[in-house]
């Protein structure tokens, strides 16, 4: 059984995001990127499947202009066999809608039939792409899933999904779609070996304007703003009582 | 124009944030219907009551009552002809069905709307909310989820007719196994408007009980950070922030919570907030009301005996 993991190189989560004014685009020059951490979480759960030897090979995709090569190495620093990189002349904010089209090509050509991604990526946080994808190869879909377990005959999968109410269990018949939340594992990091390992893994570069997927946005941003936070007082209070009054002279209680 | 506004029911309980999806309905166009796809047609009833509803429209079939994404994604986009909106409130449940509907239709659906400025342009949170985009949407159908903290729950006060839907049930290669719902007495995370939360501060699970007797005395809801979630403290769905859930009530009481950005996504927006924490550096103090410098266990003592 193949995986694919396609993965999304975003700015480091930790790091505040900060606009252009002059472009009304997030200004990312500089910025300290990483690797979407759904999508580590992703990659974590192929090694594990590919360890307990249900996978045959394990493979991740990823699309944009030539600095997500650096992600696609850091994937293969963490143990996959090889990467796709899908090349875009410029960084283009691609939307989901496109991301799947663009993915389902790949995978209907490598034949894959269980895809592991993040639910969501932390910079754009539509939570929409594995289940557009999903839609498009019509693929079974589990999606927030914090447990996942294949069946001895490879056809299936059960998986936990967090939902709002709690915790759903379903069972998935393959080719499938998951997409992962956060406490379905902890990543590893890619040691020093496997770091010069992965410069001679294979890394196949495709051209986006080779797969013939109309790209043009259907929802175009036509700014973006700060939310900035209230301005807030913090005023330092030293009791219950105090607390109480507060609250009550604030009107919320 | 109309707008098809998709129901999620907690048995037979409309969803507060259907009811905030049913108020940005009526924003957008002047004839809303409703479709509930459900085991049990009874509960159409509590959602033909919804003020503002034109007509409900019913799938009943056995097989709904935990409905899967394949499932509800086609069934939807059957019922989307002639419609040009789809809406439904900000949840997983959404979440797991309308992006696959909108693969289904050809349409590039718009999550979490903040605002809508216009009938093709709204505004939604980018990066854990740091960011507000204002976004113009091209397709002719257009798909949103909206945030229940940011339009009013249209009430009861319709009796919308309810018709019922004939169509078939399309086979699912995923089937549903079983559910672990987490049940309380005490108000709802998403609409209470009070909330204590508890972060990786408190310990153990053991401790975090001193968060439910807090929330207890103030009649307020549980809330947790994703370290407290994490470390088993507390289930999941009480997790607050950029990958739980979105408050904004009257008080939100972090207590040994830090305050990262992917928490603070989460209840930024409440309207007091109040930080207890001994780490007067914590970004939660920086962006509190009301600041109590203190080891959290003191606190607790304090406020449970007052
Ligand atoms: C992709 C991604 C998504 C995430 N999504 C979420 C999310 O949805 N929600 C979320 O909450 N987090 C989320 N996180 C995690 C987030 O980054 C933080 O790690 C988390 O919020 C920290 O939880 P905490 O504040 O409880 O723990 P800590 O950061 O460890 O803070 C504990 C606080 O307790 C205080 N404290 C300790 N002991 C005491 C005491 N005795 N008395 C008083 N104060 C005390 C400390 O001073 C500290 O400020 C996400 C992270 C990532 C990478």
């Amino acid at each position: 059984m193949k995986i694919i993991i396609p993965i999304k190189r975003v700015l480091d989560p930790f790091t505040q995001a900060r606009i252009d004014k002059q472009t009304q685009s997030v200004d990312l020059t500089n910025s300290k990127m990483a690797m979407n951490p759904f999508c580590e979480i992703a990659v974590e759960e192929a090694l594990k499947i590919q360890e307990s030897g249900h996978a045959t090979e394990t493979i991740a995709v990823s699309i944009g202009a030539d600095k997500t090569i650096d992600t696609l190495r850091n994937a293969l620093a963490m143990g996959v066999d090889r990467a796709i990189f899908v090349r875009t002349e410029t960084e283009l904010n691609l939307q989901p809608l496109t991301l799947g089209k663009i993915l389902s090509a790949i995978i209907k050509k490598e034949g894959a039939d269980l895809v592991i991604m993040g639910k969501q990526a932390v910079d754009n946080d539509n939570n929409q792409t594995g289940q557009m994808l999903s839609g498009l190869l019509d693929y079974s879909i589990g999606t927030f899933i914090s447990k996942f377990k294949l069946s001895e005959d490879n056809n299936s999968v059960e998986v936990c999904r967090e939902i709002d109410t709690g915790i759903e269990t379903r069972n998935l018949k393959l080719p499938a779609i998951v997409t992962v939340d956060l406490r379905l594992n902890e990543p590893r990091y890619a040691s020093l070996p496997n770091i010069m390992k992965a410069r001679s893994k294979p890394l196949e570069t495709v051209e986006l304007s080779s797969l013939d997927i109309d790209t043009s946005p259907r929802v175009k941003v036509l700014g973006v703003e700060e939310s900035g936070s209230k301005d807030r007082a913090a005023k330092q209070i030293n009791s219950a009582n105090e607390l109480f009054e507060e609250l009550k002279q604030l009107g919320a209680m | 124009m109309s707008t098809l506004v998709l129901i999620e029911l907690n048995s037979d309980q409309v969803s507060a944030n259907t009811r905030a999806a049913v108020t940005a309905a009526k924003l957008l166009s002047n004839k809303v219907d409703a479709l509930i796809l459900t085991n049990n047609s009874n509960y159409a009833k509590s959602v033909s009551s919804i003020d503002g509803i034109d007509t409900v429209k019913l799938i009943t079939d056995d097989s709904l009552e935990h409905v899967s994404s394949e499932v509800a994604s086609k069934l939807v986009s059957d019922v989307m002809d002639g419609y040009q909106y789809l809406v439904a409130g900000s949840s997983t449940f959404s979440k797991n069905i309308l992006p696959r509907v909108g693969a289904l239709l050809d349409v590039q659906p718009i999550s979490d709307v903040c605002e809508i400025k216009s009938s093709n342009t709204f505004v939604r949170p980018l990066y854990a909310g740091n960011i507000m985009a204002t976004v113009e949407s091209i397709d002719p159908t257009i798909i949103l989820t909206v945030r229940s903290t940011s339009f009013e729950h249209a009430p009861d006060g319709g009796s919308a007719p309810i018709e019922q839907l004939t169509v078939d049930i399309p086979k699912s290669n995923s089937s549903f196994v079983e559910i672990q719902e987490s049940k309380s007495e005490r108000p709802e995370l998403t609409t209470a408007e009070r909330i204590v939360s508890g972060g990786r501060g408190l310990g153990s699970k053991e401790n975090f009980e001193l968060i439910e007797k807090l929330a207890d005395k103030l009649s307020a809801a549980v809330g947790a950070s994703r370290a407290a979630v994490d470390a088993g403290f507390i289930s999941n769905d009480y997790q607050v922030g950029q990958t739980g859930k979105v408050v904004a009530p009257k008080i939100y009481i972090a207590v040994g919570i830090s305050g990262a950005i992917q928490h603070l996504a989460g209840m930024k927006d409440s309207q007091v907030i109040v930080a207890i924490n001994n780490d007067p550096d914590a970004p939660m103090c920086r962006m509190a009301d009301l600041v109590w410098q203190v080891d959290l266990f003191e606190a607790i003592d304090d406020m449970l005996k007052h």
